[in-house]
């Protein structure tokens, strides 16, 4: 692993490897000196052209906890908003000796140019690219499914996997990278994902992906659920024709309370209720669901510095073996073949 | 004026393919076709092996001067024009300023004139500035010295179907052409790729093969109510070729154009998110590949466009998003189009001939070009060999563009020497020299 760009091309075994790491990493909060002298000297350049307060201090979190020094980059006030091109920008902090370039792009895919250019030499982790995908998200995801998971089977989570687990994503899938990397990590861990969603906000595509497609919210309840991960609503949608308006939207695919009260009354007893942040509280889940003891929102928060650092650590630490065990089969081979030549 | 250009002794060429002849080539026309062929001082080119070919003529160029000289000029995309076959280009009309008068496309056609190296045909804009709200003077255009026959506001669609109607109607007065690019714009704000497998997986904001079919769909149903010559530039779809092939069906005069990058590349390559692969209409899928062959091949669609659409490299080395759209193609269009169609089995060198300069020369109105490699006739002509194989370099081509597509890829076919009406532009595979009645007339001198 010389990059983390997706969790489309991880492999189980390093998503395991990531997960398992983040678990020692995760001893490390617990610490009254939460301080890793792991990446001494070595230097994470936080490279943000979109605001993200909240994946940012996360990264600079992790980094700070394994000693590294951080150096943070936001693109607005910057060369960039004076028409520094990206190329330049990657340049600059090579010259400067970045070892990791933790990126967070508006535009899909600036993560692969940076590290498939010869512009900058850095490890690349994505903190989230456009529509794309928010791979750390997912992997932080996983992680707080797998410790409940494990729970529930009364064993410890290191080494183990998702199999069985039923997950339901509901929200925009269409503009969501959190939707998408989750769809790749939790096929890869060998979980069971439906999405939910209003026709409007699936993508043309959907039907390849792995995983099956809703448009019920409290059918796909019914059938049986371990964790819900609802998905944020933008704003800017309401102005797109994606759906009539927000009260139609919470009234059919927000986690309101009546769907609360369900869990409950269909004996799903485990199931967990998970939202990658920020939530608009009222709208795709209610404040009831959101402060429940199945919500699991701040959980993810603290699972996400041990996630990133378990990231930054497998990157930086020299350590970029490919583990013996082969690639999750699955979608890699339903993907299209490549044009001759 | 036409003495002056040599004389050539084409030895053993096999015209479109056939058997091998002699071509005497000699005051800017072809003097005498046989075997045995003799000439006092003529320049001797063995042929054995070659294909003689008329000269490639280009529905769809960007040559971008006036006003982008740092992508490419009138000179250096005329030199890659004839490098790759071409002895006429039609020059895309969105420049700046816009190609939208007689001006303009007078001083395109002056700059044509000037470098010598193919007949550049300016395209005029349909409407003002491109602006999809008034008609530009095309009659103007069309009465000036450029003799402007096709119209197109190309890279923007004519989306108002009342200026469409208009447009379509009023270029009936002078024979001319309107050249849509058939995209719906509501449909397609902020496309990115085309919609589908691969842009869900990649989160690129998608550009549906509705968009295009819609408009196409209309056009004909527009070109058919008014009694108008329709021309649908880079067809990208599968649903595309279905329409059109519906409307030639019941006469309606279409024709229709595909560029070589669809006829070979696909939107799986945009999964490097490298924007060399950044294009409009964009790759679409093998599907739409297989069904764009197939149109070709039967002539649902008529005629090889370039697209040619060389940009500045700070322009391509960004993010996706941020790219310009846009392949060069000038000097691999030959070889794709023979990879992709003759070496497929899908058409001869004569159906080759067809698609890239009787049929193109017959939708622009270029009376000398496109021509029956006959005696008589003007000495537009190519000769091609089959057999070579190269690796494709954007840095070896005399376009300024750096973006080609088919970089690193290797290709059959090799363009040996152009005749532009009777003078050697290009010999042995390299630039010769422009035609010599262009280099004695100064720019700015028609």
């Amino acid at each position: 692993m010389k990059h983390l760009l997706s969790t489309e091309d991880l492999s189980l075994a390093n998503a395991i490897r990531i997960l398992d790491t983040a678990e020692e990493m995760s001893a490390v909060g617990e610490r009254e000196v939460k301080k890793l002298p792991a990446l001494r000297g070595r230097t994470v350049v936080n490279l943000f052209f979109e605001d993200s307060t909240r994946t940012r201090i996360s990264f600079e979190a992790a980094a700070k906890r394994l000693s590294a020094d951080v150096i943070n980059f936001a693109a607005k006030g910057s060369s960039v908003s004076k028409g520094e091109s990206l190329k330049d920008t990657a340049q600059t902090l090579s010259a400067m000796g970045a070892d990791a370039v933790v990126i967070r792009h508006w535009a899909s895919g600036a993560p692969y140019r940076l590290a498939a250019t010869d512009w900058i030499e850095a490890a690349v982790i994505n903190a989230g690219d456009g529509t794309h995908e928010h791979p750390t998200q997912a992997l932080l995801d996983a992680f707080t499914m797998r410790r409940h998971w494990a729970r529930l089977s009364g064993t410890g989570s290191e080494g183990t996997d998702l199999k069985g687990m039923r997950v339901a994503i509901a929200g925009d899938v269409l503009h969501s990278r959190v939707a998408r990397s989750n769809v790749w990590l939790l096929r890869t861990l060998g979980a069971e994902v439906t999405l939910v969603a209003p026709p409007t906000l699936l993508p043309v595509g959907v039907e390849k992906w792995p995983c099956s497609v809703s448009y019920d919210l409290d059918q796909t309840l019914a059938n049986g659920v371990d964790a819900v991960m609802m998905l944020r609503v933008q704003g800017e949608r309401m102005n797109a024709s994606f759906f009539p308006s927000t009260r139609e939207y919470s009234r059919r695919w927000g986690f309101d309370n009546n769907r609360l009260r369900a869990l409950d009354d269909l004996g799903l007893t485990d199931t967990i209720i998970m939202h990658p942040g920020p939530m608009n509280r009222g709208l795709e889940i209610s404040a009831a669901a959101a402060d429940s003891p199945r919500s699991t929102v701040l959980a993810q928060v603290r699972n996400g510095v041990s996630v990133r650092m378990a990231a930054l650590y497998l990157l930086l630490s020299g350590d970029t073996r490919e583990p013996a065990t082969h690639r999750a089969p699955a979608y890699a081979a339903a993907a299209p073949t490549k044009e001759s030549n | 004026m036409a003495g002056n250009t040599g004389t050539y002794l084409i030895q053993g060429a096999a015209i479109l393919g056939g058997d091998p002849a002699d071509l005497l080539v000699r005051d800017g026309i072809i003097a005498e076709i046989g075997s045995g062929l003799s000439a006092d001082g003529a320049t001797v080119i063995d042929a054995t092996g070659l294909v003689a070919l008329p000269g490639m003529v280009d529905v769809h160029t960007h040559l971008r001067e006036p006003g982008r000289e740092d992508a490419e000029t009138v000179e250096t995309g005329t030199r890659a024009a004839a490098l790759g076959g071409y002895t006429a280009v039609h020059a895309m009309a969105n420049s700046t300023p816009v190609a939208d008068t007689a001006g303009v496309v007078e001083q395109v056609y002056t700059l044509g004139r000037a470098a010598g190296w193919v007949d550049v045909r300016p395209v005029g804009a349909v409407t003002v500035g491109l602006a999809g709200e008034q008609l530009a003077e095309l009659g103007a255009m069309a009465d000036s010295r450029a003799a402007v026959r096709m119209f197109s506001d190309d890279g923007i669609c004519v989306h108002d179907p009342v200026l469409m109607r208009r447009a379509l109607e009023y270029v009936k007065a002078f024979d001319g052409v309107v050249a849509q690019h058939a995209q719906e714009p509501r449909l397609t704000a902020g496309a990115q790729m085309n919609e589908g497998d691969v842009s869900a997986v990649l989160g690129l904001a998608g550009w549906p093969a509705v968009a295009e079919e819609s408009i196409i769909a209309r056009d004909v149903l527009l070109a058919q109510h008014v009694g108008s010559r329709l021309h649908v530039c880079h067809v990208s779809t599968a649903g595309s070729v279905d329409i059109i092939r519906w409307a030639k069906e019941r006469g309606i005069d279409v024709t229709a154009e595909v560029t070589p990058h669809h006829l070979l590349l696909t939107d799986d390559l945009v999964r490097s998110y490298d924007p060399v692969f950044k294009v409009n209409p964009p790759l679409r899928t093998d599907a739409d590949v297989q069904a764009l062959r197939a149109g070709l091949a039967d002539g649902t669609i008529d005629v090889v466009g370039t697209d040619h659409a060389p940009h500045p490299s700070e322009h391509k080395e960004c993010e996706w998003a941020q790219a310009a759209m846009g392949m060069t193609g000038l000097e691999t269009a030959l070889s794709v189009v023979q990879h992709a169609m003759i070496e497929t089995g899908l058409m001869t060198w004569a159906d080759f001939a067809r698609v890239t300069s009787t049929a193109a020369a017959r939708i622009g109105r270029l009376n000398d070009q496109g021509r029956p490699i006959e005696a008589g006739e003007p000495a537009n002509l190519i000769l091609v060999d089959p057999a070579a194989r190269w690796t494709v370099d954007p840095f070896q081509m005399a376009t300024m563009g750096r973006n080609s597509p088919f970089k690193g890829r290797e290709l059959p076919g090799k363009v040996v020497a152009t005749f532009y009406k009777g003078h050697a532009t290009v010999l042995d595979g390299a630039l010769n020299s422009p035609h010599p009645d262009a280099a004695a007339t100064p720019a700015g001198v028609a």
